[in-house]
């Protein structure tokens, strides 16, 4: 996305742009969501990654060992140098099972599942296949997680799952979460927990795991408290790349501490964060990482020109929540304005409803994927949505 | 209590008798930590305080039970912690 926009702006005769990336495809991980519920196939969600590099970039299919941020060199695997003038961090974040104790244990793939990896969505998938019914457990280990509402439409369309299979009678749903309510934000929650009661999926919350129990299939928490499960589909805990722990770049979760504003690095001037590799305060979500992208490209010019950088981004997230039956919620928030009701992107019109289950924005939500491999990957700008989110239309109280 | 700057050990003391808590020189130590991590923007998680080497976190739910994180920074006057994003 990134090299898509630069190429755009940058001077091909004075700057070369390469992109290093270990794999060869592209995941398209909200895909991952649906994939367990057999919505999408495996091969709508990976693509080759060369088919969206722009002409005129390179791609360097290798895997990085270390950053020099002080010599301004990457070093990789195989023993190649490649010295940066200017380096953008977009190594995302990935799951942590091994973080908490028996996590991935014997029961890992078994009846404790993921799907915030590729692999974990499609295990689950064929799990979910031929899955009798018993306890289905929906777990967040910690907080921050890529994409918070996912857990939730997991729940949501488990629950719909069920009831088309004509066996929702056998299958019990609990839902447990770190935090007090279902969202992390109070309106948004507030919607949320109606859904779920209306739904029958329970709700466990202020659940901080200590361990998973492989023998007698529950959970506990650091309290004692303990919850059995049949099934176990976890978010463990989401950290940010080994690498940056190597070249000594991140924090305590391997996330680059990043000014929230202009996303440039807190500790070295020439390197800049995208999407959830930084420890910035906002939704670990992909419509974060657009909204970042246009903003952040703006400040490598400026920084390029020698001028002030924009502190400029506001935490501007948009997601989809999918509710199930083939409904979806629509939420827009920031770092100062949490997700409230109104209408989106026209102020008074919509098409989209804030915080209200419609159809209308479970289309937009399948749209989505199409608008992702065809106008997002390229850098192209999606008409009416602004990087910094917009006041009007929305029902503050 | 919203703003910071309010709060002194008397405010605490009466946030945790709400809360049923007697505060021994333990949660005070616990408390001091948090408020220090806050004052220099540090987010905030069970797991930081539990790595911390000041409290671990089976002795930090026996401090602050149930929620300790959230009951422990309520005492301790700060908002809720921004972890929860």
């Amino acid at each position: 996305m990134m090299a898509n926009h630069l190429h755009h702006e940058l001077d091909q005769r004075e700057w070369e742009i390469d992109i290093i990336d270990e794999r060869k495809e592209h995941y398209y991980q909200p895909g991952y969501l649906f994939l367990p519920f057999d919505i999408y196939e495996p091969e709508e969600i990976v693509k080759p990654i060369k088919e969206f590099i722009p002409k005129g970039v390179r791609l360097l299919s290798d895997k990085i060992d270390k950053v020099d941020a002080e010599k301004n060199l990457v070093q990789m695997q195989s023993g190649d140098r490649l010295h940066y003038d200017i380096l953008i961090i977009a190594t995302g974040a990935k799951i942590a099972p091994e973080e908490v104790k028996g996590m991935s244990g014997k029961e890992w793939q078994q009846s404790v599942f993921d799907f915030y990896s590729f692999e974990g969505s499609l295990a689950l998938r064929n799990k979910l296949r031929e899955w009798k019914g018993g306890k289905l457990v929906v777990h967040i280990t910690e907080m921050p997680i890529k994409c918070p509402v996912a857990p939730l439409e997991f729940a949501f369309l488990a629950d719909s799952f069920f009831k088309n299979k004509k066996m929702r009678d056998q299958v019990e749903i609990t839902y447990v979460t770190p935090l007090s309510g279902a969202f992390t934000k109070p309106k948004a929650t507030a919607a949320l927990d109606h859904l779920m009661l209306e739904k029958n999926i329970h709700i466990e919350s202020d659940f901080a795991i200590a361990e998973v129990d492989n023998e007698n299939k529950k959970i506990i928490d650091y309290a004692g408290r303990e919850i059995p499960f049949d099934l176990l589909v976890t978010v463990p805990t989401n950290k940010g790349d080994e690498l940056m722990e190597r070249s000594g770049l991140g924090d305590d979760l391997n996330y680059v501490p990043t000014n929230k504003g202009t996303l440039q690095s807190l500790h070295y001037q020439n390197i800049f964060v995208l999407g959830d590799a930084s420890n910035i305060p906002a939704s670990k979500a992909g419509s974060v990482a657009h909204f970042e992208a246009e903003i952040l490209t703006e400040n490598i010019i400026r920084f390029i020109n020698g001028d002030p950088l924009k502190a400029e981004f506001d935490g501007h997230a948009n997601c989809f929540i999918e509710t199930g039956n083939g409904k979806a919620l629509l939420i827009d928030f920031n770092y100062t304005h949490e997700p409230v009701e109104g209408e989106f992107p026209f102020p008074g019109i919509g098409p989209l409803r804030l915080l209200k289950e419609s159809r209308m924005n479970h289309m937009g939500k399948l749209a989505f994927k199409w608008i992702y491999w065809n106008v997002l990957l390229k850098g192209t700008h999606i008409p009416f949505v602004g990087a910094t989110m917009q006041e009007a239309g929305k029902h503050f109280a | 209590m919203t703003d910071f700057s309010q709060w002194n050990k008397e405010v605490g003391e009466a946030i945790s008798k709400e809360a049923n808590i007697v505060l021994s020189p333990r949660h005070w130590q616990v408390i001091d930590y948090i408020q220090g991590e806050f004052k220099k923007e540090v987010p905030l998680s069970i797991r930081r305080v539990g790595k911390s080497g000041v409290v671990d976190i089976k002795e930090f739910y026996s401090l602050f039970p149930n929620a300790p994180l959230k009951t422990a920074t309520k005492i301790a006057g700060i908002p809720k912690p921004a972890s929860c994003i």
